[in-house]
């Protein structure tokens, strides 16, 4: 066991992964020599040798479609985007290709790619280093998306996700690398040794896609949310002074619809938050599926909590963030709902 | 005079009503183009995007360094598929005609394309066809039965009915699925051989688009990655001159061969008569020979024509002349093949004849069998049950919420 932040667990889960298999190869922009502007691939070349840790051309489309090649090839590949924001130019072989690959082959074709791709703002990123298009994703069939909020999860959903024959699209909060976020950013950082998901084994060891994690219990709420929102929510909560269960979607497809289930059947009650924009985010999935799980145990109408139907502004990052207030607002408001 | 900046829109050298014209098409004789040993440097043999490689002159006699010596056999499989190819897709258009099936696309005229490179590879190497490629499924042992359920989405479609015609695959044949988005299956293949010289293999791949298609972004990623990693890689681009109906001038032909599309990343590029099955066969040898070695990719440019519609879709008199095809300099692959071997004295109009009779028969059997097996109006089923799986490796619950709610619908297939 040793205290990691997100990028340590990253390059852990990367390093146990390559060790344990040598068909799992690393490659984007950066990954290789200078180990990832990130730094979670550091070390990992000197380690694993040049030609399983890839430095690439910057060509989101080119490493995204030779990494389909390279999985069909029986190669396990993870590729790293650099930001989530520059994923786009990889869209169609993501869409037309990776995950309808084993489908239209009649299952005898498929790719087992890994995409890592760092998400969400609070960096002064602006709106081409902030976005967090887990929706478009989350759209498709045949690729799952998954994004942790915590070192532990981010070792354990990573080593599921290389291993899983699917296509993962693996989304990693970029504020929350160094530690928790509870939304302020006014607050002085607090590192990952203060947070019981900074413990992270050094070994092997996975997570099941498609398992939510409670991450408090409570009677009278149920937030629903995933990614650095988690820990805001968490604040939120404390703040409000009130008793929620706090549900970490963890794997956004496929989706633990069972804990999402009989967690609001038995506070009635509900809130969901995510950092994307509301409009056709994937809030609007999570509200749709808690109103047709649990419509007759619902006491007050869903209440959503997202990010402004605004391009990601670099002068009003605090203002786009939905942070402690908005949350307590909406906390407020289904909690004075007949 | 200030100068006056000019938008230039290109236009094809004849349109319907008009003679074809191909005096754009700059030829090389027949054994002129000198062939270099295939670990040269790129730098020293750019003139081979320049020129073509030809072997068959205009009276079927092989000539020059390219030519690959084949024996009589070789020549006689490479006429038996492609005739085979021509058959299968005159068959599949009238199937389409006949509203047996919902599309199709013919490889009319680009037989050779696929046959010749296809018989120079090993058949450990990876093939990434386009659309037009149906000849490299032939050639790699996919059963006509095979192809024709495909494009009939029956009970014996190898893509469960989830894929419209001509989409096939070949996993034990090695050769890759079909897509119908252009030119994505160009990373593949440099990726696909990437790994293979990651594993330390001897095996590489090749890719074919058309003309058209290397506007796409992923033809240039492809070059790219190739160039950069000198992946084992032999990608083909197949100038058939039209894409549906903006001729090659639209993809950026005018002024550069296609061929030397990859000269700025050192990528050797070679024009080759892409109706001369010898010459394709030569380049293709010249360039497996150079992936082979470590000396990396090399970009093939297959100049013929389209013989056919682009798809059943496209009516090509309203945008080319009707005799376009019968004016291309470089003529039909399956004429110029048998002159040959007519000319070498391996083949007879007589032999030939009986050669298509055989063939039409192969394929009217086989168009016999394929229906039993279900035509979209009669016939047995596809169970709707596949049309969950193989989403993912595992069908998920939701997915499997969903299968039961259309069982429930459909209560008769319980």
């Amino acid at each position: 066991m040793s205290q990691m932040n997100m990028i340590q667990a990253v390059r852990s889960a990367l390093d146990v992964m390559m060790e344990k298999d040598s068909t799992v190869i690393v490659l984007g922009q950066d990954v290789g020599y200078f180990g990832g502007v990130f730094r979670c691939t550091d070390g990992l070349q000197a380690k694993y040798g040049e030609h399983r840790v890839i430095d690439a051309p910057i060509a989101e489309g080119g490493i995204i479609g030779s990494a389909i090649g390279i999985g069909v090839n029986g190669l396990r590949p993870v590729a790293e985007i650099q930001f989530a924001d520059y994923i786009y130019p990889g869209l169609d072989q993501i869409i037309s290709e990776l995950a309808r690959l084993r489908y239209r082959s009649g299952g005898e074709f498929f790719s087992p790619v890994t995409i890592r791709a760092p998400c969400g703002g609070g960096i002064r990123g602006g709106q081409t280093h902030s976005q967090s298009p887990e929706a478009l994703f989350t759209h498709l069939s045949g690729v799952k998306t998954v994004m942790p909020s915590n070192p532990y999860d981010a070792k354990g959903l990573l080593i599921s996700a290389i291993e899983s024959d699917d296509p993962v699209i693996f989304f990693e909060p970029k504020r929350i690398y160094n530690g928790p976020f509870d939304g302020d950013p006014n607050k002085p950082a607090v590192p990952w040794s203060q947070h019981p998901g900074g413990e992270v084994p050094d070994d092997y060891y996975s997570i099941p896609l498609g398992k939510a994690a409670v991450v408090e219990e409570g009677d009278e709420l149920s937030i629903i949310t995933y990614g650095t929102m988690v820990h805001v929510a968490q604040a939120a909560v404390h703040k409000a002074g009130v008793h929620a269960d706090i549900i970490d979607v963890r794997s956004l497809v496929p989706l633990d619809v069972e804990t999402l289930r009989k967690s609001v059947e038995k506070t009635g009650r509900c809130l969901i938050t995510h950092e994307a924009s509301r409009f056709g985010g994937f809030g609007a999935e999570l509200v749709a599926t808690v109103q047709e799980e649990c419509f007759w145990h619902l006491q007050a109408p869903i209440e959503r909590v997202a990010g402004w139907e605004t391009p990601y502004p670099h002068a009003f990052e605090w203002d786009y963030f939905p942070a402690q207030d908005r949350i307590i607002a909406g906390i407020k408001k289904i909690m004075e709902a007949v | 005079m200030t100068p006056k900046s000019r938008l230039h829109i290109p236009h094809p050298s004849a349109r319907p009503g008009e003679a074809p014209d191909f005096s754009y098409l700059s030829l090389s004789e027949a054994g002129a183009v000198t062939r270099p040993p295939s670990n040269a440097p790129a730098s020293e043999i750019e003139i081979l995007a320049n020129e073509m490689v030809r072997v068959l002159d205009d009276k079927g006699v092989a000539k020059g360094e390219w030519n690959p010596e084949l024996t009589p056999d070789q020549l006689l499989e490479a006429l038996r598929l492609m005739l085979l190819t021509r058959q299968f897709d005159a068959r599949m258009q009238r199937a389409q005609r006949q509203g047996k099936i919902s599309f199709y696309m013919q490889s009319l005229g680009e037989e050779a394309i696929s046959i010749a490179q296809g018989m120079a590879l090993e058949p450990g190497d990876m093939m990434f066809p386009s659309y037009r490629n149906q000849g490299l499924f032939i050639l790699r042992g996919t059963s006509l039965v095979d192809l024709m359920c495909q494009c009939l989405s029956n009970t014996r479609d190898m893509c469960k009915g989830r894929q419209m015609p001509i989409m096939y695959h070949n996993k034990e044949g090695n050769v890759f699925s079909v897509s119908g988005n252009l030119a994505t299956q160009y990373p593949h293949a440099v990726g696909w051989a990437m790994a293979s010289a990651i594993k330390g293999e001897e095996h590489i791949a090749s890719a074919w688009v058309g003309d058209g298609s290397t506007a796409e972004a992923d033809f240039h990623y492809a070059l790219t990655f190739a160039a950069v990693y000198q992946a084992p890689v032999i990608l083909n681009v197949v100038n058939n001159q039209w894409a549906i109906s903006t001729f090659q001038g639209f993809a950026g032909g005018e002024r550069r061969s296609f061929a030397a599309r990859g000269l700025g990343l050192g990528i050797p590029g070679i024009r080759v008569d892409g109706n001369d099955p010898l010459a394709i066969y030569a380049v293709t040898q010249w360039a497996a020979e150079r992936a082979r070695q470590g000396g990396g990719p090399t970009l093939i440019e297959h100049v013929t024509y389209r013989g056919g519609a682009h798809s059943t879709s496209d009516d090509p008199s309203r945008y080319r002349p009707k005799n376009e095809w019968e004016a291309f300099p470089l003529g039909d692959p399956v004429k110029r093949l048998k002159q040959h071997l007519v000319v070498n004295g391996h083949w007879s109009d007589e032999q030939h004849q009986a050669l298509l009779d055989e063939l039409k028969v192969i394929v009217d059997d086989a168009w016999k069998e394929a229906v039993t097996y279900g035509t979209m109006t009669e016939g047995p089923k596809l169970d709707v049950r596949v049309m969950f799986d193989d989403v993912y490796a595992e069908i998920p619950p939701h997915l499997e919420k969903q299968r039961q709610e259309l069982l429930a619908l459909r209560g008769d297939l319980k």
